[in-house]
């Protein structure tokens, strides 16, 4: 049994669990996959703290850059926490070893650290790592994880917390190299399996399996979620694989044309703005391209290698003489587990959330870029040592195998034959249905007609069969039960949508163009709203 | 197009449509073909390192490498194979820790930019096990510490925040840097054009500075000694 018990190996749930151990408590971190195989390592930008190494800066301005970015839907206090702590939290990462980017001539080793420009803020804020900020101080977390000698134990996915008189008692995983279920029992618990905008299947910048499995977890459990429908798109992936091109191309000069060879916005707005004016040429029937070619060779080389090489290989097209064709996909969820102002998931005691999947309320309707990498490691930490507080009073917990024995049968249940069905197919179906239902513009019909056809695919699998009978590392097991929570996010994430009959931020409804001061709170949601029964 | 892929018990080939990366051409067998081909995936866009396998024996990112026709596709060497393509990464990761590639103890340094060059390419690593699955010495010695290990190893010791250098130069001398044939085939097929190779020159220096030897250096055969202890010519020996 552990005293804190980490669920997911990003920069939340390392945070957290190096807090964890640092504090004496016995840790254990439990991952999908590898523990550097995380979401974390795709934030590239750079992660946000008031040091004012380039320019003037405080954390009031850093608070107020971000409340704006909301729409006035953020927890100010915790906004405040948030870039309260930015500055701690940097300087934890540079005394672990993180590789940042750095400027000459500095008085002290914080005031070294380079910083950045990213929209939405006042003045160059993002502390980056070149161009890998997330990747480097993801495993530079990792390489501290190792020297404090924490537990990980891989590939093991997550399938409910155990949950006795609403308090809870760790959580149940199935164990993907052998197809057993195993419970894992602690006195504590932290949901840090990330965010669920790879539900977007084919409209998505997100790894697979950024579906929201803690998220069904938590409703599972009965917890609750909130404001689901939050969803940012970035403006510029690639048409054909949905393969991010930075920010970076626009920030460096280039622009955007339609097929009619026509600028059509100003690229530099915020990315919700520009996502819904080129999704708007979309649905002209016009194609969308990233223009760099003026740019010229050597300066695209020097700027953009990244993005070069993504062109070439994903789209077959050189952007130094091409257009890139583009189109905005989902990026990014703001929503996801409701949580209060100690991280602690609302309706389940014992049980802590923090990064993507929980919702801090520090983003409100629209993420602020350096955020999100700023947010896991403030949050991951805060949940850890509230759940080391919450530990102190529990001084053991009974095993209650009940979970188990459900989800063992559950799982066996999967190996009879039943109707065979592709979830490949379904996946593809789900992400279409998303994009063009419950994307970038929403309306009341459209959603309502998606939410009908998402509960027919959730009907559909339950009567269906793996196509894997395989008990050694079945790899289709877990991307059905991957379908299935995801299934049970986009219908939460509907009608959210549904719900929230405004405008604001990334949600963008044509029957309510207008932002609503009714509107002007979160949109809470439990599991008698969703699929799971 | 066709592909080959060496499964558990046999090679099967393949018919690939629509996929452009070898990534994508796995998923479109897994839809289309056969749903129980196993392999790993992640962000499809080169970071994560997941994905590592070997194509016509040269490790690549199946998310980063355009499938051609009569691609052979293997899962990486030296780990091991859990199910076709997927394999068991845990061991060559516990090497980290006997590397004990990580900051021991953080002494305030105000770094410059130079300084973060000198880190930039080593910290670039995504642990997708290319290096290590391309490394010879892997056949011969599995304790061998590995590429990566060692690269990370070389990336703390260096770094000026680094107050003991020593516990890792000690960590990396014992089936490590000396170890290494230094044929290069690691920084060949390393994904972000890391040169495992110079790390390890690098970290045997700074291993001589902290005042160990080269153990092959020390039991090489010079020949018989012309003068007490020396490495006088000896036409009769030889290395």
């Amino acid at each position: 049994m552990y005293d804190i018990l980490v669920v997911g190996s990003g920069g939340a749930g390392l945070s957290s669990a190096i807090e964890a151990k640092e504090n004496g408590a016995k840790v254990a971190i439990v991952c999908k996959h590898y523990p550097t195989n995380s979401q974390t390592t795709m934030a590239q930008g750079g992660i946000n703290a008031a040091l004012g190494n380039i320019k003037d800066d405080s954390t009031t301005l850093h608070t107020q850059d971000t409340i704006k970015s909301a729409h006035s839907l953020c927890d100010e206090n915790k906004v405040e926490y948030m870039c309260d702590m930015a500055p701690r939290i940097i300087e934890k990462l540079e005394n672990i070893g993180v590789p940042f980017s750095r400027i000459d001539n500095a008085p002290t080793p914080l005031k070294s650290i380079a910083q950045r420009f990213m929209g939405g803020a006042s003045v160059p804020r993002a502390c980056y790592a070149q161009d890998y900020t997330g990747l480097k101080i993801l495993h530079t977390l990792y390489d501290r994880a190792l020297q404090l000698g924490i537990e990980i134990i891989d590939e093991h996915y997550l399938l409910n917390l155990i949950v006795e008189d609403s308090i809870c008692l760790g959580a149940t995983f199935l164990d993907i190299a052998t197809t057993q279920v195993k419970s894992i029992y602690a006195k504590s618990t932290i949901i840090a399996t990330g965010g669920y905008a790879g539900i977007y299947e084919g409209y998505s910048t997100n790894a697979y399996g950024a579906v929201g499995d803690g998220i069904v977890s938590v409703i599972n459990a009965g917890g609750s979620v909130s404001d689901m429908e939050l969803v940012q798109f970035h403006p510029t992936a690639l048409a054909n694989s949905s393969i991010l091109v930075s920010e970076s191309a626009r920030g460096e000069g280039g622009y955007l044309l339609n097929s009619d060879n026509e600028r059509f916005v100003d690229e530099l707005k915020p990315r919700d703005e520009v996502a819904r004016a080129i999704y708007a040429q979309l649905q002209n029937n016009k194609s969308v391209y990233l223009d760099i070619r003026h740019l010229g060779e050597q300066k695209l080389q020097e700027l953009l290698p990244q993005e070069i090489a993504l062109c070439k290989l994903h789209e077959d097209i050189d952007p130094v003489n091409e257009l890139i064709p583009i189109k905005p996909v989902a990026h990014y969820s703001m929503g996801g587990v409701e949580v209060d102002e100690a991280q602690r998931v609302v309706g389940i005691q014992g049980c802590f959330s923090a990064g993507e999947c929980s919702n801090s309320k520090v983003h409100g309707a629209n993420r602020l870029g350096g955020n999100s990498l700023l947010e896991i490691l403030v949050f991951g930490t805060k949940a850890s040592s509230e759940a080391l507080k919450y530990i102190k009073n529990i001084s053991d917990i009974k095993p209650n195998d009940t979970q188990e024995k459900q989800d063992k049968s559950y799982i066996d249940s999967l190996f009879e034959p039943k109707d065979s069905i592709n979830i490949y197919a379904l996946k593809k179906q789900l992400g279409e249905i998303l994009y063009t239902q419950a994307g970038i513009l929403r309306d009341e019909d459209g959603l309502q007609e998606a939410h009908n056809k998402i509960s027919a695919i959730y009907q559909q699998l339950s009567n269906a069969s793996l196509q894997d009978n395989s008990k050694v590392h079945n790899q289709y097991l877990v991307e059905f039960l991957e379908l299935k929570n995801a299934l049970v996010c986009a219908s939460l994430l509907i009608q959210g949508a549904i719900k929230r009959q405004e405008s604001r931020g990334a949600h963008y409804r044509s029957d309510y163009p207008q932002e609503a001061s009714s509107f002007q709170h979160s949109i809470i949601q439990n599991k008698k709203d969703s699929l799971c029964k | 197009m066709q592909i080959k892929i060496q499964r558990d018990t046999k090679c099967e080939s393949f018919k690939i449509e629509n996929a452009i990366t070898l990534l994508s051409a796995l998923y479109e067998i897994k839809q289309t073909q056969d749903a129980t081909l196993t392999f790993a995936s992640g962000c499809k866009s080169g970071i994560c390192g997941a994905c590592s396998v070997r194509v016509n024996g040269k490790e690549q990112l199946a998310c980063a490498y355009k499938v051609q026709d009569n691609d052979l596709i293997e899962p990486l060497n030296y780990h091991q194979r859990q199910r076709d393509l997927k394999v068991d990464k845990t061991k060559p990761h516990q090497k980290l820790k006997k590397a004990a590639s990580y900051l021991h103890s953080y002494i305030p340094s105000t770094l410059t930019h130079q300084d973060e060059l000198s880190l930039h390419i080593q910290s670039d690593c995504i642990l997708c096990d290319s290096c290590y699955s391309a490394c010879p010495v892997m056949a011969v010695n599995e304790e061998f510490l590995g590429p990566f290990a060692l690269t990370r190893a070389y990336r703390y010791a260096k770094d000026k925040r680094e107050d003991d250098a020593k516990s890792i130069i000690d960590a990396v001398v014992t089936n490590g840097i000396w170890d290494c044939t230094l044929c290069g085939e690691c920084s060949a097929v390393c994904p972000k054009g890391i040169d495992s190779k110079m790390d390890i020159t690098n970290l045997r220096s700074l291993a001589v500075q902290h005042g160990h030897m080269d153990p092959n250096f020390a039991t090489a055969s010079f020949g018989t000694p012309d003068f007490s202890g020396g490495f006088g010519f000896d036409p009769n020996g030889g290395f």
